[in-house]
């Protein structure tokens, strides 16, 4: 993965922040997201990076978001994915959607008076795992201000009038890693599952909570069977996971995906 | 997708299941509780607490599971090394059975298993009383040979200490370390084929020289190995030289590393007639398997039990289970993550020949990491298949040389989540 020493060097400053940008996106064939931040960030004269008042710059933050992307939907239609649906998300208690699974972490943050405000969401998306710990949240951060509020200067536009909002994007598609749509119509059986599931709660903690190994719980089974056929068919490389993938037919990781979408926070 | 049925012979263990089952639409819990089928686990380690978990767990209290264990903290040799180099307290390491009773109601019994009457099917306890079961479980561990280093027995264990079962021996091999003098030595007497955790003692080796390279960068470290090669060695190799270039120095058997004696009281270690004065000598004897299993008149010449892959079931008694370290499987390595990864085999096995639950074919899997320095992580790992004539490997991987810094902290990283994961899905 190339990313200019810049940007590298300044994602060394928070712990976690390391997480994301090696082996997740690194992982992902085409890594596109981390070469366009690396580019990005690249691009912008230094005096504006480092400068505190400039002008958030909403377009530049478009792009950001495409780390977002594989787990949240945002814009008219957006659904919950893996994590929420992020429209009208400014002024809202954390973990306060009716209709998504939120960890148990989340939902106490939220009924503790964490309220998505800009400030809030900034020192979130620095440290997610500081500010919300064992939120099921895998995501490392991004450790440049600037960045950060690109980002939420794009995502405020979602809150609010919600009228001509852009249609929102699709997670993951199944033909971006080359895999057969039709796998995605298997239903699986989610007491086969259960017992499949064995193996991987050794690694991905029961409760959906990221330590160092990220969340798979609560997860909807398309974008399951998406990242396990990727890992599959190595568009996503990790020689854990590919491992783990590469024996499994196409009937058991639609078995996981029934288990792994109905767990939730305890055992 | 294959589903071996269970055989429905009417045995008295169905018949108990069938009464059980039969009982529990009409009758208080009490009753119920008499009729359940009986569990006994000994061992409450990675693969005896694993085991206990999921048949309780999954069988939604339709099994009695009462799990023996003489400590009431479980103190995991995995990460123990870490310990040692200081990077894990020791709090992180100890687990209690609190959870295990309170959220699956298993019974915990804290005691020695000491006999095994395989006839009358039933447990004898080192504080008298006897545990009738349906299915035993021997998860034990490992126990020492004795006489595999001359001079070294249990007795020498606080002179010497093997830190091979973690514990206060993980304490005091640490403390040792700290009091060891200026430009002292440290030695390690390391352990035949097979043993528990083949990169474990070259983990430790790098958590000692980290240690000592920060409080005491002229001591040395001595591996005295029998065996020609060991565990991912390359990697290791790889990393002394870039961490602790001139520190580390291994003698193996070309040059008398099968060829050795200790003397506790004079702490001296003789290597093929030489004497050498050592400050820390950390003997890790020859293994087998966790006296228990011979007690049960379950172990071969080598002194591990051997079992059936699909179920981990005894060749010699079906009504008994061997998991982990003390199991003679094939292809696994004597691990925590191997235990875990049997123990969910022989709890769907358990509850399929118990209960009328499914039974799915059994496969396994492992990933031993270890840390060579900060932030230095390397790991190996590999699926297994049931065949009847072994647990047989069908796939795997390794660190390579020459990965970058960014992977080899990833790689750490995962361990830890690996850690935490692996902990709650034994003691949660
Ligand atoms: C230094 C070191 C580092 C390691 N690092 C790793 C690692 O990173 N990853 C990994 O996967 N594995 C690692 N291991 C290996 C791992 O610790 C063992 O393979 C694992 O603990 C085996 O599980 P077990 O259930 O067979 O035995 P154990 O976990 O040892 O459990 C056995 C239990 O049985 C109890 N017991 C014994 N006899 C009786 C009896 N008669 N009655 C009642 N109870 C009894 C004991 O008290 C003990 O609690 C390491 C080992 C060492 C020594
Ligand atoms: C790997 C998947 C993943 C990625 C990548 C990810 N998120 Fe999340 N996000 C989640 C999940 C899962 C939750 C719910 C967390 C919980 O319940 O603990 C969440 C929660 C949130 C919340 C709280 C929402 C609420 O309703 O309380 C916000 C805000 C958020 N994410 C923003 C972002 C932004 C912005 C990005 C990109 C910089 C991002 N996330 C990247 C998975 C992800
Ligand atoms: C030995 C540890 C280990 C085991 C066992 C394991 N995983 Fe993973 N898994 C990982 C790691 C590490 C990652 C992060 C990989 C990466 O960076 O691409 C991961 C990633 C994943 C992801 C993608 C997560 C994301 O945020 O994109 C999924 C889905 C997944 N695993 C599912 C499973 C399933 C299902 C199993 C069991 C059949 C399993 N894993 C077993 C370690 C493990």
């Amino acid at each position: 993965m190339t990313v200019p020493s810049t940007v590298s060097a300044n994602r060394l400053t928070s712990h976690r922040a390391i997480v994301w940008p090696r082996l997740r996106s690194a992982g992902l064939a085409a890594c596109a997201f981390c070469v366009g931040i690396g580019f990005l960030t690249a691009g912008i004269p230094a005096n504006l990076t480092t400068a505190s008042a400039r002008t958030a710059d909403a377009e530049r933050g478009r792009a950001l978001y495409d780390q977002c992307k594989r787990c949240h939907q945002v814009g008219s239609g957006a659904r919950h994915r893996i994590g929420p649906q992020l429209n009208d998300l400014f002024g809202r208690p954390a973990g306060s959607l009716d209709d998504y699974r939120y960890s148990r972490a989340m939902r106490a943050a939220g009924s503790g008076g964490l309220v998505w405000t800009e400030t809030a969401l900034d020192a979130f998306l620095q440290d997610p795992a500081g500010v919300v710990p064992k939120s099921r949240m895998s995501f490392g951060g991004l450790a440049e201000r600037d960045d950060r509020a690109d980002l939420l200067a794009w995502l405020r536009g979602f809150s609010g009038d919600r009228s001509g909002l852009p249609p929102a994007e699709p997670t993951f598609t199944p033909e971006e890693f080359g895999i057969d749509p039709r796998v995605l119509e298997i239903r699986g059986d989610p007491e086969y599952g259960a017992y499949l599931a064995g193996e991987c709660t050794t690694c991905h903690h029961a409760t959906g909570t990221d330590q160092g190994i990220p969340s798979i719980s609560g997860w909807p089974a398309d974008d399951f069977v998406i990242a396990m056929h990727a890992y599959k068919l190595g568009k996503r490389v990790h020689p854990v996971m590919q491992l783990v993938a590469g024996r499994l037919s196409d009937e058991e990781i639609a078995a996981l995906a029934a288990h792994f979408f109905s767990t939730d926070d305890e055992p | 997708m294959n589903q071996i049925n269970k055989n429905p012979g009417l045995s008295r263990r169905s018949f108990l299941v069938t009464t059980a089952m039969a009982t529990s639409a009409l009758s208080a819990p009490s009753v119920l509780a008499e009729n359940r089928p009986r569990v006994v686990v000994v061992g409450g380690g990675a693969g005896g607490a694993t085991v206990a978990r999921y048949v309780a767990k999954d069988s939604g209290g339709a099994v009695d599971v009462t799990l023996v264990e003489p400590t009431r903290a479980y103190y995991s040799c995995f990460f123990s090394n870490l310990f040692i180099g200081g990077f894990r307290d020791y709090a992180s390491i100890g687990h209690s059975y609190g959870d295990l009773a309170a959220n699956h109601g298993i019974n915990v019994v804290h005691d020695w298993a000491v006999s095994v009457d395989r006839d009358g099917r039933s447990v004898g306890l080192a504080g008298g009383g006897s545990l009738a079961y349906d299915r035993l479980v021997l998860s034990p561990g490992i126990d020492f040979r004795s006489g595999s280093v001359p001079g070294w027995d249990l007795s020498a264990q606080n002179r010497m200490p093997h830190a091979y079962k973690a514990g206060s021996q993980t304490q005091l091999l640490r403390a040792q370390i700290e009091a060891m003098p200026e430009g002292g030595v440290y030695c390690m007497v390391a352990p035949p084929n097979p043993f528990r955790c083949p990169p474990g003692p070259y983990e430790r080796i790098s958590m000692v020289a980290h240690v000592l390279k920060q409080t005491n960068p002229t001591a040395k470290i001595l591996i005295v190995d029998p065996k020609e090669k060991f565990s991912k060695q390359g990697l290791f190799e790889d990393g002394w030289q870039r961490h602790y270039s001139g520190m580390i120095e291994r003698i193996g058997p070309d040059f008398g590393g099968d060829s050795v004696e200790v003397r506790p009281e004079a702490m001296e270690v003789v290597i093929d007639g030489e004497v050498t004065k050592v400050d820390v000598c950390n003997v890790i004897p020859a293994q087998q398997a966790g006296r228990i299993a011979a007690i049960a008149e379950i172990t071969n010449d080598a002194g591990w039990a051997p079992v059936v892959p699909h179920t981990m079931q005894s060749r010699a008694d079906e009504n008994i289970h061997v998991l982990g370290d003390a199991s003679q499987q094939g292809d696994m390595p004597k691990s925590g993550f191997s235990a875990n990864s049997q123990a969910k085999v022989c709890a769907m096995a358990v509850r399929g020949a118990l209960t009328d639950s499914k039974v799915f074919p059994a496969r396994f899997s492992n990933t031993c990491w270890s840390l060579i320095g900060t932030d230095d992580g390397v790991k190996v790992g590999a699926s297994y298949e049931a065949t009847d004539e072994k647990i047989a490997k069908t796939d795997g991987f390794i660190s390579q040389t020459g990965e970058s810094a960014e992977v080899r902290k990833a790689t750490y990283e995962e361990s830890i989540g690996w850690y935490e994961a692996i902990s709650a899905d034994m003691f949660s």
